[in-house]
This record gives structure tokens, sequence and C-alpha cells, in this order.
């Protein structure tokens, strides 16, 4: 194990893409993988891509991958598409869109289905952002599954999230409502040359505008035009994320952003590991079924039973 | 947690037929596959790189424009150069028989012309994809 991962730290694109896979598959060595290159993490910047599917973000990444790469920084790529809930297979097709990116060796780019994992990521994204934390890029680009209204875990994986949005997707009450629409660090109406562009942008600048109203608050969103196809508005998008950084980083809410960020995360492996134990201690004793049959018929029911079960694994408490 | 199979589907060279790779991508997901779609106009250097990101157990080559015969084999050796010996090789689209011989001896795995039953791509695939 400590083989694999001295080879992918001394540069090897194929190590790193094993270690990937052994831990996107949970196998039972991903822990220790984990624990091994933890050290080497916590220098990489991540920028999440999030948005509706169809906006470009495939296409605004693999522009904003190339814009990194002429200041001669690397960029690791994580694309999330969706796992089917029928069939478990998924169409990974985000890096077809970054052809120019996936040919520079300094570009690394991982396509991940996301399995069944709600929420926008796959539920071992946060890991696969460490191992290429680790190998030594300088950037993270994570792209979300096109999300819905309220898919908002990336941004408590990223440092700066990027919000994109197309014309002709919804009107000034759209953007006026919660979920991925408070998350933007930054909002980027890709698409610019159609119709209905500026009446967006206008929409999307007066619910920034209203934010600030609201709430006294540190960082305004910027809103940018981009047409990605074309390569416009990539310059002055890459620059808000510098300024964004550079915000970060002044004010100090970088280290506290990340210090959140790995308590959530932290508490989230505890709280699966938990649950992984006492389910496997409490199923495996087979009494499992024979009680779902007497609160079936009503002898029992769930919520004293669930007492009585956590009482015997836990006589301490109350 | 069950291993999926990781699929890369590719179509080398200047050929524009697109629709036997978009539609067995598709058969290939819906059978429970991870599958990489790269699009038109691949490298065999492209497809190899992208297998090696990816981590492919196997790698699909679709081809109608005749360019199977260096196409498919140097995909192969790229493949061993970067000691990933073990990804299966398929092909399919408008391969001639009499081709199929130095292919399979080239080390590609199976040669699925138009016409092949897809539950059969897609078993022979589950029956014969390697673990890395």
């Amino acid at each position: 194990m400590e083989d694999l991962v001295g080879e992918m730290l001394a540069g090897s694109v194929r190590a790193l893409a094993r270690v990937i896979t052994l831990v996107e598959n949970e196998d039972q060595r991903a822990y220790e993988l984990m624990g091994c290159l933890f050290p080497h993490t916590g220098k990489a910047y991540v920028i999440g891509i999030t948005g509706s599917p169809g906006t470009g973000k495939s296409t605004l990444t693999d522009k904003i991958a190339i814009a990194l790469r002429q200041q001669n920084l690397t960029v690791g790529i994580i694309a999330v598409d969706p796992s089917s809930p029928f069939t478990g297979g998924a169409l990974l097709g985000d890096r077809i869109r970054m052809q120019r990116a996936s040919v520079d060796p300094g570009v690394f780019i991982r396509s991940m289905a996301t399995r069944g994992h709600l929420g926008g990521l796959a539920r071992t994204t946060a890991d696969v952002i460490k191992i290429l934390d680790a190998f030594g890029k300088d950037y993270i680009i994570v792209e979300t599954v096109g999300v819905g209204q309220d898919e908002v875990e990336i941004a408590k994986t990223a440092d700066t999230t990027i919000l994109v949005l197309a014309p002709g997707l919804g009107d000034a009450i759209q953007s006026m409502k919660a979920g991925v629409m408070e998350i933007a660090d930054i909002y980027a109406i890709n698409k610019a040359d159609r119709d209905g562009a500026d009446q967006l942008f206008s929409d999307v600048r007066i619910r920034v505008d209203q934010d600030v109203h609201i709430r006294k608050k540190a960082w305004e969103a910027p809103v940018l035009s981009t047409v990605a196809v074309d390569d416009k508005g990539v310059a002055e998008l890459v620059e808000a994320i510098d300024t964004h950084r550079r915000f970060l980083q002044e004010s100090g809410r970088m280290t506290s952003a990340r210090w959140e960020k790995t308590r959530h995360e932290t508490l989230a492996l505890l709280k699966e590991e938990v649950s992984r134990i006492i389910l496997e201690r409490i199923l495996g004793n087979g009494r499992f079924d024979a009680l779902i049959d007497e609160i079936i018929s009503r002898k029992k029911d769930p919520y004293t039973s669930v007492q009585e079960i956590i009482q015997s694994l836990f006589p301490q408490h109350a | 947690m069950a291993k999926k199979i990781k699929v890369i589907m590719a179509k080398p060279g200047l050929d524009g037929h697109d629709r036997g790779a978009k539609l067995l991508s598709r058969i290939l997901a819906e059978a429970g596959m991870e599958v990489v779609y790269t699009g038109l106009r691949q490298t065999p250097e492209m497809v190899v790189d992208t297998a090696l990101q990816e981590d492919a157990n196997v790698v699909g080559l679709s081809s109608l424009s005749g360019v199977h015969t260096y196409f498919f084999p140097r995909v192969v050796e790229l493949l061993k150069q970067k000691k990933m010996q073990n990804v299966l090789v398929v092909g399919g689209g408008i391969i001639p028989e009499e081709d199929i011989p130095e292919l399979k001896k080239a080390g590609v795995a199976a040669i699925f012309g138009p016409g092949t039953n897809t539950g059969e791509i897609v078993q022979f695939i589950k029956g014969n994809v390697k673990g890395n």
C-alpha cells in the first residue's frame, strides 16, 4: 500500500488513477491509503462549478483549466455525472467537452458517477480532491452534476463556488429563491450570446443587491457574462476567482472555512463508521427481521424497540 | 461496494459515424457499467491517456472508415507500454472479416460487427473483464 502511495507522490499518473479507484470503490485499503497521503494535502485551491444541466459547466471548466495552465499552474478536474437509480450504470459525458485540456499533461481529468449519492457530488469526491491535492495539483476544479434548486453540497467542499446560469430557464422570482442561488461566490451567465441573457444578468444583479441590503456581506458576488464555447469572459472569470481567493486569505476566512470543512468531513466519516459498525452488530444476529414481524403485528412498536436496542448496546445511555 | 466496470468508448481517426458508439455507450451504461464517451477524432494516444486517467477496465473502439488495421493494434500497444495490458480492448464498426484474425493477434479481444446482438457484447465484456 505504501508503495502505491509512494509511486503516486513521486508523480506516477497510473498510481494516482489506481489510488482514486480504490478510494472510489471504498476498498478496505482506502482508509489506510487516505491516512498515508493526508499529510500531503492542504495546498490545492478548490473551485466548484455548479448549475443546471446544459448550462455549459464542462465547457467552462475546460476553458478555466486552460487559462490556469497558461499561468503554469497544474490542474486536477473531477467531473461528476449521475448514476442511474434503476441500473446503477452511468454515461460519463463531461470530459468530452474538455478535449483541449485533456491533451495537456499538466491536467488530470477524472470522471465520477454519483453512485446513488445525492447533493451534487459522489460520496467519495471529497476524498478524490484530497488525492489530487496530495499529488500536487495547484488547482482542483470540481464540476457537479447538473443540479436542481437545492443541491448545495459543493459549497461545503470548494473554496470558490461558481454558479453557472444560462438564459431562458427562469425569471426574476426564480433568481430570488433559496438553494443554489445562495451558495455562489461568483455568478457566471453563460451562453451570454443568447436571447434573454441581458434580462438574466439584470435579475441576478438585482438578487445580489438584495443580498447586500438584507445582510452586510463581506464578499459581494460578482456577476459575469461568458460565452464559454467562444472563450469569451473566461479571463475575467479567472480574475474573479483570484480576487475571491485573495479576499479569503486576507480576511482570514480561508482558515476558518477550512476548519469548518475539516470538522464537517471528519464528523461525516465518524458518522459513517459508527453507523456501519453498529448496524453490523444489530443486523448480524438475525433477530432484526423477527423484530419487524412483531412490529407489523403491533406486538411491538418501532420507537420503543429502537430505544431497547440502544439500551442493550449502550447500557449507560439514559 | 460492488466494483463498477469502467469503459472508455472512443472513435479513433476522422470517422464521424457515431451512432453505433453512442448506442453501445447507452447499452453498457444500462447494463450497470460506467461509460466514458470520448467523442470523435481521438488519436490512439488520447484514447490511452483517457484510459489511464480513468483507470479503465475496457476500451471500446469504433471505426467505420477503415482505419482499424492501424488504430486498434496501436491502442493495444500503447496500453501495454503504459503497463495497462489487462485492459480489455474490443472493437466494432465496419471491420472486414478477413481483418479480424490480425486484429485478434494484435491483442484486440473481440470484434463486434453490425448486427451483433448487444446482449452478447455485454456478456462478453462482463465475462472477460479483468480486475486491475
